[in-house]
């Protein structure tokens, strides 16, 4: 971030304003100087400074007060340092109840202007800094980024658009890699509440009470190792929205007290007694048929029914094969220009290979296999070739290679993951994508085999 | 071969005047000059401060005939002001030609401690590597050991070396290599301003 941040000095004494342009020039700032208010007001449409000295007592009609308070209209965020001769309590009460930032006597000690400056410098880099980083995750999870020409893809990003601006709960529901969190955070940032936070928390990777304090947060020693106070997830997402991912997997007991977040928007940390009031949207999502949980006994009805309020059921990648060639050309796009690989397309009987798949990862194992093919692809384009480690699966299943029928569906599952962890030396995350699964389902199957890693 | 002419506006001691030969050789490439001492501009004195305008000082520098490429470097033992602020170790003009330096606070005894001239020694050649580096083109540097970083008080001068910072030395290698060190370059650069 090398911008330079511009000053203007606005004094009517000549040798005073020129003085201070030449001293904060040295310190590297692009610095302006006028004579009067009316001449501030003027630059200041023409212009964003990031920083105003201003005279207090300036001859012309308008003073120093009335010229911050007339930048301010123009722009708020502007800091104003009020310069004056003399110090009064008043005027610098008057000063800074109308909103200038600092108030210095004139002359005054260099190095008071100097860590002033830096001080407010400081803080409009931190503000520019967050400013830009919001926008780029704006930007990357519009609605418009989420693409698809299917047909019921077009129904649900309407429906998103819909939703977006309301306070009501939203229930997703897709298999693992439909791209559930891309859609909540697609909600959050097209609605009011996108300049807000947008805080995730996997349900599936945490056992239940680090859960509970994870959300709820706790107070210091409500148990062992909580040796201060922490805010948690809901506290943190307070006027945005939380994004609750593998609901199906919480507890009984979280389910409970989840509901009567719901209901009252109020919450108690873990070991507190103090209630807290919170404002936060809750989008939940899972990969679990929650109805026929609810049948079963293991979900609470009236949990599901305040989840429930607005259900968006994303279709898996077999269920849209139109989407295919479109998502595979997006990330070979973007994944070329992230991996430095020189490759602008796929071939015809590459695509192929992607199209006769069916995908069980759904659109991250696609985004997976691109990444992979991107990596050992030696031209511009991504062919066949390129795309082998898919096919012995394929190929296997035609040339011979029968599935155990002497085992249960839960014991092929447990074997085909241990095996993978031992191919992958315990490691969870790559683990994960090569089954083309998420991170937290695979957590979950882990948990659910009692499979040691 | 460029030049810094160098003017002392009331009596300032010579070997402070010659210490500075060598490091702004170094630094900047310039060859140092002493020139006559000048008197003290009476218009510079700020009774109500008592205290000098570094301003007319700076201004009664560039007063007269000098060759292209040559740079201008006052030095005075009066303490120096500008109207902002309370006091100035020294005044540059960014990417002009002249600067000055005042001697008053670098010395302990302005502060009620015993004199050390080695130490005066070194806080000048520090200063003037700074202002002179300001005449160049450099702003300051946030490397504290650097002579291009912003000092407010003198213990802030002694924590500074009489080299460049590797960063600042780069940037004078660029300005000369676009030859902002020529004089036309530095007329243009500073009507520019």
């Amino acid at each position: 971030m090398n911008t330079k941040w511009e000053i203007l000095v606005v004094d009517d004494e000549e040798i005073m304003r020129d003085s201070m342009a030449a001293w904060l020039r040295e310190d590297g700032y692009l610095v302006d100087t006028v004579s009067c208010g009316r001449e501030a007001i003027g630059r200041a449409r023409e212009k964003d400074y990031a920083l105003y000295f201003i005279d207090l007592k300036m001859p012309g009609g308008i003073d120093g007060i009335e010229t911050m308070l007339e930048v301010h209209k123009l722009h708020p965020e502007a800091s104003v340092i009020i310069i004056t001769a003399y110090a009064t309590v008043d005027t610098a009460i008057a000063a800074m109840k109308e909103g200038a930032q600092e108030y210095v006597v004139k002359p005054c000690h260099p190095q008071e202007i100097s860590l002033l400056v830096s001080r407010i410098i400081k803080v409009k880099n931190l503000q520019r800094e967050n400013t830009i980083l919001r926008q780029k995750l704006a930007r990357q999870y519009h609605v418009h980024d989420i693409l698809s020409k299917n047909s019921r893809m077009h129904q649900i990003l309407d429906l998103i658009r819909e939703v977006s601006g309301l306070k009501s709960t939203v229930l997703i529901q897709g298999e693992s890699g439909t791209g559930k969190e891309l859609v909540a955070r697609a909600i959050h940032f097209s609605g009011d509440r996108a300049g807000k936070p947008f805080i995730g928390v996997s349900c599936a990777a945490l056992a239940e009470t680090l859960l509970e304090s994870e959300l709820f947060g706790h107070e210091k020693g409500s148990f062992t190792g909580a040796t201060s106070q922490k805010k948690g997830k809901f506290e943190m997402a307070n006027g945005g929205t939380i994004f609750l991912d593998e609901i199906g997997d919480i507890s009984p007991k979280l389910q409970m007290d989840l509901l009567r977040v719901l209901q009252e928007r109020r919450l108690y940390r873990v070991g507190g007694s103090d209630e807290l009031e919170v404002d936060v949207r809750v989008i939940a999502a899972t990969n679990r048929d929650l109805p026929k949980a609810v049948q079963a006994g293991t979900f609470r009805d009236d949990l599901y029914y305040r989840l429930n309020v607005i259900t968006i059921t994303i279709p898996p990648l077999r269920d849209r094969r139109d989407d295919i060639p479109l998502l595979a050309q997006h990330f070979v796009q973007r994944l070329s220009h992230e991996l430095g690989r020189p490759v602008t397309g796929i071939s015809e009987e590459g695509l192929r290979i992607l199209l006769e798949r069916d995908w069980p990862g759904n659109v991250r194992e696609l985004e997976n296999a691109i990444e992979r093919a991107l990596v050992t692809c030696r031209g511009t384009t991504l062919t066949a070739e390129d795309f082998q480690f898919l096919v012995p699966h394929e190929a296997a299943a035609t040339s011979g290679w029968q599935p155990p029928t002497d085992l249960t569906l839960d014991e092929v599952e447990r074997s085909v993951i241990t095996a993978m962890l031992g191919r992958t030396r315990g490691n969870v995350k790559e683990a994960a994508s090569l089954l083309g699964i998420d991170r937290s389902t695979l957590y979950d199957r882990i948990k659910k085999y009692g499979i040691p890693r | 071969m460029n030049r810094l002419l160098v003017v002392s506006f009331g009596p300032v001691s010579p070997d402070l005047l010659d210490a500075i030969a060598d490091p702004v050789w170094r630094s900047y490439d310039l060859e140092v000059h002493r020139r006559a001492e000048r008197p003290i501009p009476a218009d510079a004195w700020d009774a109500k401060r008592q205290q000098h305008g570094s301003e007319v000082l700076l201004r009664t520098l560039l007063v007269g005939a000098r060759d292209p490429g040559d740079r201008l470097l006052g030095v005075t033992a009066v303490d120096l002001c500008i109207p902002m602020l309370s006091f100035v170790f020294g005044q540059a003009q960014l990417k002009g030609a002249a600067a000055v330096v005042s001697t008053a606070r670098l010395d302990p005894s302005f502060y009620g401690l015993s004199s050390r001239p080695d130490l005066v020694r070194r806080r000048f050649i520090a200063e003037v590597i700074h202002e002179v580096g300001h005449t160049v083109g450099l702003v300051h540097c946030a490397e504290r050991s650097c002579p291009m970083s912003l000092a407010t008080a003198v213990e802030a001068i002694d924590q500074k070396g009489e080299e460049l910072c590797d960063g600042c030395t780069a940037l004078v290698h660029d300005f000369k290599a676009a030859g902002s060190l020529t004089a036309e370059t530095l007329r243009r650069s500073s009507r520019s301003q």
